[in-house]
């Protein structure tokens, strides 16, 4: 039991990282890394978001979407929570705290749109836990506290990965680089080495 | 005829070139990325995503009157979702090996920025057959980007090109994720690098149009200007 959810918890920071192995979330990972303080301000409402959109479409799935055989509807179901619980998210922190939704409340509506929630809601719609972790013995049934375990550390993940972005081109505003490798193109080549680590414990 | 012929080739170019989605305007990394491990897959997913691009522009360009602009966003979203939802079938059914190959990046296509941006902002707001060939022409746009990215990983990756084995070698590091990074960026710097030039090389080539014409007329010797005093 312990060694499985070490293995989940690696597997989704380290060695199955949302943005730098599987490519999801890459839009705010380039846009909001700029600075450390909004990449961790944006990590934190993804994390969020992740882990409540799972606790909503993962039963909504196995427990009425499956039953009533329309699994076939679940992109328009899912974007439709999401969409639901990214509002409400909203109007409750808006509510709750003013200063942290001032410091938050912009990234929210970005979330909506953003590959890292419906990814995981997508990716987690398996059986078995196989499925989703790498290098764990097969035979493991899925269930809502294994899916809330990863979506929770694949949003820790993914913060992790916007900070150490965000801490890399703070320091590399300051560095000549050529014209034509200005903003996007140095991002990715510098992306790519931070994606070399963690390949690393892929390996592992 | 002409003038319409030249507007409907405006917007074409527009979308492949000048507002190219993956070198550009960077939009849609996460299918990019994700889906560039081979030429085949890339090729699929560029595809996939126009077949998309082309029929949601269409559908909102249709209904952009009816839609209350308050609700546009959400409504775009199902819209699309439908239509990533119906591709999802058909490609299920006749094309499995793609189906099987693109995982959880088809459903994402429902997020990719290119396809809600272009619903927002072109095809809410312009005729019909305009959105068609803006979805068209963004959609191609995407798919040789993403093609030629797939190309450059495939044959560094495994020396092959379209499944097809050219070479015998292999760098792991071009089939890993870092790879995927590393060819992009490079991709978008030489698209900025080439399309600079071109710009500059097509506005040196106007100046020099206007300017021959003037001096090519002769100027009055100034001796003859002072016969006319």
């Amino acid at each position: 039991m312990a060694a499985t959810i070490l293995l989940i918890v690696i597997s989704a920071v380290f060695s199955q990282n949302f943005i730098l192995v599987k490519f999801l979330g890459i839009c705010p990972f380039l846009g909001v890394s700029k600075k450390v303080n909004s990449a961790v301000s944006m990590g934190i409402a993804v994390t969020l978001v992740m882990v409540l959109a799972t606790l909503v479409t993962w039963p909504l799935y196995f427990y009425i979407m499956v039953p009533l055989s329309i699994e076939y509807l679940e992109i328009i179901f899912f974007i439709f929570v999401i969409a639901a619980l990214v509002q409400m998210l909203e109007k409750i922190i808006e509510k709750l705290s003013p200063a942290l939704y001032r410091s938050m409340g912009i990234y929210l509506p970005l979330i909506t749109t953003n590959c890292a929630i419906l990814g995981v809601a997508e990716l987690l719609l398996v059986n078995d836990l196989s499925g989703v972790v790498t290098g764990i013995e097969a035979g493991i049934s899925m269930n809502l506290g294994f899916a809330l375990l990863y979506a929770l550390f694949a949003g820790i993940g993914f913060t992790l990965a916007m900070v150490l972005m965000g801490g890399v081109r703070e320091k590399m505003e300051k560095l000549p680089v050529a014209k034509c490798m200005k903003g996007f193109p140095i991002t990715m080549v510098a992306a790519s080495f931070m994606a070399m680590a963690f390949y690393v414990f892929a390996l592992l | 005829m002409n003038q319409k012929a030249r507007h409907y080739g405006k917007i074409a170019y527009d979308g492949l070139i000048t507002n190219n989605a993956t070198f550009k305007l960077v939009l849609g990394t996460c299918a990019t990325l994700g889906m560039s491990t081979s030429a085949v897959n890339s090729f699929g997913m560029g595809l996939s995503v126009t077949v998309v691009l082309l029929l949601s522009n269409v559908l909102i360009s249709l209904l952009r009157k009816i839609i209350p602009n308050t609700v546009r966003i959400p409504a775009f979203v199902v819209i699309i979702a439908t239509m990533v939802t119906l591709l999802r079938m058909v490609l299920e059914k006749y094309i499995p090996s793609l189906y099987d190959s693109m995982g959880v990046f088809l459903p994402l296509i429902v997020v990719n920025c290119v396809i809600l941006g272009r619903a927002e902002a072109f095809a809410s707001k312009n005729p019909v057959l305009d959105s068609a060939i803006d979805g068209v022409a963004t959609g191609l746009g995407l798919t040789c980007a993403l093609t030629l990215i797939g190309i450059i990983r495939e044959f560094f990756g495994s020396g092959s090109f379209f499944g097809i084995k050219v070479m015998d070698f292999s760098i792991g590091f071009f089939t890993n994720s870092a790879g995927a990074f590393f060819v992009y960026g490079i991709c978008i710097a030489l698209f900025v690098l080439i399309t600079n030039q071109a710009e500059k090389a097509s506005r040196a080539k106007r100046s020099r149009a206007l300017r021959i014409p003037s001096h090519a007329e002769p100027l009055p010797a100034p001796d003859a200007a002072e016969e006319v005093k």
